[in-house]
């Protein structure tokens, strides 16, 4: 009996082909790198408005912690930036408890110090307090996010959040505010 | 004459297995990081800055994004109207928080991504229209600005 034997004495290697493998790999790469986004951090500020009837309308009476911050439009304008980029802003007037101001920051510093006028210095935050937003209709959205901004908090000496008025509310578009000193 | 014969050729062979190993690692980065979802971002509106705005620590429950861009047109799912027109759209949201979730309309939140330049009383509009429908919670987006301006008290 004739026992066929293979022609090759050793074991056969396999040999696996990368080469598709890794170009496959590529191609994925390459697709979720062009899908990739960096997006900056969002951040909120929360608003409760449930929907009032006119006839439940709540009569708020201002008291002493109740504090009213009026912005109107002084135009527009436009502030150059790197290289040729142009960016436009709004001039606004800020009236708060009918006293005039000129910008934010001061703004920022009035209500600490009334804050702290109520409650003593270096307290901050009022829970009681309240500010009403009222806004000129044509006042950009930019600028009512740095009056809430102004009003909510400042940074301290030792670089910590220091909140001021946490509930806010929105009035009704009004009409002309203060003159914005020019 | 004797010629030399052939030198020998050997051929270089580099391990590719550490660059295979970066390369699955890179994949799978991306693949974590990746976001498909379309409603969060809008790349025609431009939020305005702020050094208080902070991410929350967790997410809405009932999340409704709406966008206004800088001709104060409201986007929602990528579809542009104007305010008024919107009515139709919110109440299908509504329709479905109640089949997906059975909760109404005062319990989402309604994210408002509004253009720097957008006017604010066409965001009052668009919260007014929603509170038509019965939403009461509202979240003013700003984009988080360490570099922005921030208002620091001068010690008395």
């Amino acid at each position: 009996m004739k026992i066929r034997h293979s022609t090759s004495s050793g074991q056969d290697k396999i040999e696996l082909q990368m080469t598709p493998m890794i170009d496959i790999v590529f191609q994925l790469l390459v697709f979720f790198i062009m899908l990739f986004k960096v997006v900056s951090m969002e951040g909120d500020f929360n608003i409760k408005m449930p929907q009032a009837s006119p006839s439940t309308t709540q009569n708020i009476e201002p008291d002493s912690n109740t504090y009213t911050l009026f912005l109107s439009d002084g135009g527009f304008y436009q502030v150059n930036g790197p290289g040729d980029r142009t960016t436009t802003r709004q001039r606004v007037g800020l009236r708060l408890n009918d006293n005039d101001y000129n910008s934010f920051p001061d703004v920022n510093r009035e209500i600490a110090s009334l804050l702290e006028s109520v409650a003593g210095p270096g307290s901050g935050r009022d829970d009681s307090a309240e500010i009403e937003l009222e806004f000129e209709d044509t006042v950009i959205y930019e600028n009512v996010i740095g009056a809430i901004t102004a009003v909510s908090g400042y940074q301290d000496k030792n670089g910590n959040i220091i909140k001021l008025i946490e509930k806010i509310r929105f009035a009704a578009p009004n009409g002309p505010g203060p003159v914005i000193n020019e | 004459m004797r010629l030399a014969g052939k030198t020998k050729t050997e051929v270089m062979e580099g391990d590719l297995t550490p660059m295979i190993d970066m390369t699955f690692q890179l994949i799978a980065f991306f693949m974590v990081l990746i976001n498909f979802s379309e409603s969060e971002q809008e790349e025609t509106v431009q939020l305005p800055d702020s050094s208080l705005a902070k991410p929350a620590d967790q997410p809405f429950d009932h999340p409704l994004i709406i966008h206004m861009d800088q001709e104060n047109r409201a986007i929602l799912h990528g579809l542009r109207m104007p305010i008024g027109g919107l009515g139709p759209y919110l109440t299908k949201e509504i329709r479905s928080l109640e089949i997906r979730h059975g909760v109404g309309p005062e319990s989402a939140t309604v994210i408002i991504r509004a253009h720097r330049l957008s006017q604010a009383g066409r965001v009052q509009e668009l919260i007014k229209k929603c509170q038509e429908f019965g939403f009461e919670n509202f979240a003013l987006r700003a984009i988080e600005n360490v570099d922005a301006v921030k208002y620091t008290v001068p010690p008395n």
